[in-house]
Formats: C-alpha cells, structure tokens, sequence
C-alpha cells in the first residue's frame, strides 16, 4: 500500500509543478469573472447563466487534465527508461498501474475541490445562498465519473502507442457516451436487426457516465438524487474502474518496457 | 549593424501595421450594414452566428423549463412555437403544451430506469420574478440573429412582466430597428403603451401600423401568423369602442372574426356592439339649428 501511495505522490506532485492545472484554472475563473460582470437589463441578481457557463467550464477542465495527466503517466516512464529502475525497486507491475491510476485520480480530486469553491464562492455571493450538499454531491459524483475515465484512460495508454492519439480517442469515447450514453436504447430501438442487437449490447456494456452530470440540478436549484442512489453510482463507477484496471495489468504484464 | 537588425525588422513591422489599419478601417465601415450586426465577430462568424443564436434561444427555453427539456431524440414532442414561453398557467396554449411536454415515457431498462434519478423529470416553469434567468441568453440570441423576432417578443413579455418597462421599450425599439416591418414587434410595443404606459393614443399609432404591415405581408405572400392578426385587431377594436367609434369597432372585429379560433365569442361582441349602435340617438343632422 505505502508503495502505490509513494508513486500516487509522484503524480500528485506533477500535478502542481506543470502548467496544466494553473492555465485551466485561470481560464476558467477569467471567463466566469467577466461573464460574471456583464449586466443584462441593469439585473445584478441574475445568476443562473453564469453558473452554467462555470459548470461547463469545470467538466471541460476537470476532462483535460485527467485525461492529459493519465495518458502521459506509462507512456513516459517508459520513454525515459525509469520504469526499469522503478519496477527494479522492487514494486510489481500491478502495483505501477495502481500507483498511477491514485495519483491521477486524487490529483483529479484535489483540482476538482479548488473549482467547486471558487464556484461556491462566485455563485454564493451573487446568490446569497449556499447550497453545500448539492455541492458535495455534485463534486463526489464527478470525482467518481472522473475515475472511471482515469482507469480507461490508463488502459489506452498501454493499448495505443502513442499519448495523443490515446488522449484524442478517450475523450472522442467520454464525450459520446456523455451525449449519447443516455439515448443509445432508443436510438437502438428504431434499428432493424442486425444492427438493434449490437447498439442495445453497446448500451449496456458501456459505463454510462452522464448520470454523474447533475450540473442541472445545481443550476436549476433541484433536489439532487439522494446518498443511497449516490452510492449505487459509486459502487457502478468502483465496478468499471476495477474491469479497466485488470484489463491494465493483463495488458501490461506481458508488454515489453523497451520501446 | 548586428545590433540594429532587430530594432529595423521591428519598425518595418509597426510601419506595416500601421498602414494596414489605414486601409482596413476603410473596409471595416463598410461592414456595417442597417439591420445587420456590425461587430467583427459577427462578420466573421456568419451564418453560423444564426445556428448559435437559435441555441441560446433554445437554452434560453431550457432555462424557462429549469433543466426538464427533450432531447434531438424526443424533437417529436419538441415546443414548435414560442407561445408557451410568454403563456400563463391555465391559458389554452398552457394545456397544450402541458400535454406535448410529458415526453420522457416509461422507462425501457434498468439502467434507464436508475438514470432517471440523476434527471430532471418534472416539467415546471421558472415562476417568481426567477423568469429574469432566461433574458442573458435572449439578449445574447439577439446579439448573434437581429432578424429573430420571437428574441425580442418574449424578453419584452418577462421584461414587462418584472416591471422593467422602459428596457423592455428599449428592447422592442432595438428588434424594430433590425426588423423594421415586423408586426409582432410593433404590435407589442403598442400593448407596452396601452397597458404599462397608459398612452392610448400612442398604442392606436403602433396597432395601426401593425395592422398595416400584417396586411402587406399578406399580400406579399408571406402568410403571416393569423392569431396576431386576430390580437391586432381585438385590441385595436376594444380601444375603437372605449373612444365611442363603435362602427370602426365592429370592423375591426369583424377582421379578427376570419383569423380568432374562437369567432363565436367574437360574434357576440359584435352583436353586442350592433346593439350598441342601434340603441344610440341619431347624431343630429348639420345645420338643423
């Protein structure tokens, strides 16, 4: 444990020394502030549209640096040979992808925690109100969405040979299942077979990521689903990140680390 | 000589710049075309910014319905028309649309099923003074697409609604200024003065002028919308009998009776106005003194 904790810290650390994180932070918090600015029809209490445009902006961000930290995370240990001193440590190969996929999901959550309280901050003081458990479970539920994309991400990057092409090809595969995950049945039922069966089977072998974006319900002022069903949708998320993390470790125990 | 390399290449460089402007700020003016957005951005963006515009229009629609919105995939029970954003609870086209939007439907699986929970499923309308949390996106529609009518029509509606008279009259007059000869607009900045200005005589200007311009659009075969025809006239009669200028009431009413969905209620108005009429003493004929 203490070994997968110490290489989490490597990329924790990674985390705050790149320019990554900073950039996306800045961005988004420039771009909330000067839309926050703007008045329309001398209304200052207008807030919703802000809140949106924030929202937005985090998944955006919350994305990118989860997917451009973790496709670069085997990959370059391998390109610039550490990976031999690393597993000669001795620390198993299950033991790296475990340590990698901590890091880049804590450091997910850490710069997750920093977007959600200056938005908290931005949208309370024009609201006058906080409402932390939506919040709360807002940020849980992204969290937990975010480790499922860390884990595919993970085993695309010891499928694909290269970072960006596994990077593009992960977020191409995010972003579909995020719009469509919740339509493909429909879209299934109004095939002739064949084709009925392969997108009703797609549906239901995907991880379906949009119900962990409840950005509506914070917009909106909605009472968001309650912690049992929250922790249904953790257990589902814990289930795809483990199938994600053997299929990993059986990829990339036989791999051979020379490039 | 090595020194002065860098600093040459720069001043030839702000040289160049500087005459550049010169010839684009001719070119830069002649963009700007009346009734057409005159900003770089627009220009640039060009048809496109009416495909963005029609999305904030619809996230505007969203934000009215707090998140609870078909999708491309339910576009079958999609709002066709604008007239549920500017309805009240109870009214005809309320019910309607009600019943349109009860679109999402048993769910197929289980997974649909435990989906629903991170969904919004309950179809409410903002309420509360809270409808000022569609007008960003309205103004941001009309930014992008000046010539969208309906933009103007409903922020003006909410922005009456929230006592904001004078940005709605300000907002109407921007959308005239873009659209010139719409109908809708004029007859809506009428209603502005009748109701919230109490000018009658102002409102009787612009009804008049929207009555004008539907009848041209008319003939230019344009089909325009039948109900404003029916709303232009109504309240043109209504203020036509309100000045004791019965004849021209009925008239009116008259035309609203071929366009109204309901023309029985309209037929006992003008019966009662006939009434009217005929109950009313000669006018005295001139020069019998």
């Amino acid at each position: 444990m203490s070994t997968v904790l110490a290489i989490a810290s490597v990329v924790i650390k990674e985390l705050y020394r790149r320019k990554d994180f900073y950039v996306l932070f800045v961005l988004t918090a420039l771009i909330t502030l000067v839309m926050g600015s703007v008045s329309f029809f001398h209304d200052t209490s207008i807030v919703r549209y802000v809140k949106e445009i924030a929202l937005l902006l985090i998944w955006i961000s919350a994305l990118v640096i989860a997917i451009g930290t973790t496709a670069r995370q085997i990959p370059a240990e391998r390109e610039n040979r550490t990976i031999f001193p690393l597993l000669a440590k001795p620390v198993t190969r299950a033991q790296v992808i475990l340590g990698k996929f901590a890091g880049c999901w804590l450091a997910c959550g850490l710069a997750l925690i920093v977007f959600y309280f200056f938005f908290g901050v931005v949208s309370g003081t024009r609201e006058h109100y906080w409402p932390l458990m939506s919040l709360l479970k807002a940020l849980w539920l992204q969290w937990v969405m975010l480790g499922v994309v860390v884990a595919l991400v993970l085993l695309g990057s010891v499928v694909f040979t290269a970072p960006s092409s596994n990077a593009t090809i992960c977020f191409i595969v995010v972003l579909g299942i995020l719009l469509l995950g919740r339509y493909l049945n429909q879209v299934a039922l109004q095939q002739a077979e064949p084709l009925r069966s392969v997108v009703y089977g797609l549906y239901f072998l995907i991880p379906h990521l949009e119900w962990y974006d409840v950005r509506d319900f914070v917009i909106y002022d909605r009472n968001l689903a309650g912690w049992l069903d929250c922790g249904l949708a953790t257990l589902y998320a814990v289930i795809y990140m483990a199938i994600f993390l053997v299929g990993t470790w059986l990829v990339f125990r036989r791999k051979p680390l020379n490039l | 000589m090595k020194k002065l390399g860098p600093y040459l290449i720069l001043l030839v460089l702000l040289a160049a710049g500087f005459s550049l402007a010169t010839v684009v700020q001719g070119r830069a003016d002649n963009w700007k075309v009346r009734g057409q957005p005159n900003d770089v951005l627009n220009v640039a963006l060009g048809d496109w910014r009416r495909m963005f515009a029609n999305q904030f229009f619809v996230q505007a629609d969203v934000s009215f319905h707090s998140g609870y919105y078909p999708s491309i995939f339910d576009q079958a029970h999609a709002p066709k028309d604008t007239r549920h954003l500017t309805a009240k609870e109870g009214e005809p086209a309320a019910e309607e649309h009600e019943k349109r939007m009860q679109f999402l439907g048993a769910p197929r699986d289980w997974i649909e099923r435990f989906g629903r929970h991170f969904l919004i499923t309950e179809h409410t309308h903002l309420e509360g003074k809270k409808e000022r949390e569609i007008l960003p996106w309205l103004k941001m529609a009309a930014e992008l697409d000046p010539q969208k009518i309906d933009t103007y029509a409903v922020a003006a509606y909410w922005l009456r609604d929230l006592g904001k008279v004078n940005d709605a009259e300000r907002f109407l007059r921007q959308g005239l200024l873009n659209n010139p000869d719409s109908y809708e607009l004029l007859f809506d900045l009428g209603t502005l003065y009748y109701r919230d200005k109490h000018a009658p005589a102002r409102a009787r200007k612009l009804w008049e002028f929207a009555l004008r311009e539907w009848v041209k659009a008319d003939a230019a075969g344009k089909k325009p919308d039948l109900l404003k025809l029916d709303e232009i006239a109504v309240s043109l009669s209504h203020l036509e009998e309100q000045e004791g200028n019965l004849p021209r009431a009925v008239e009116l009413l008259e035309l609203a009776k071929k366009a109204s969905p309901s023309p029985g209620s309209l037929q006992r108005q003008i019966d009662e106005l006939k009434q009217k009429l005929a109950a009313r003493p000669p006018a005295p004929a001139p020069g019998s003194r």
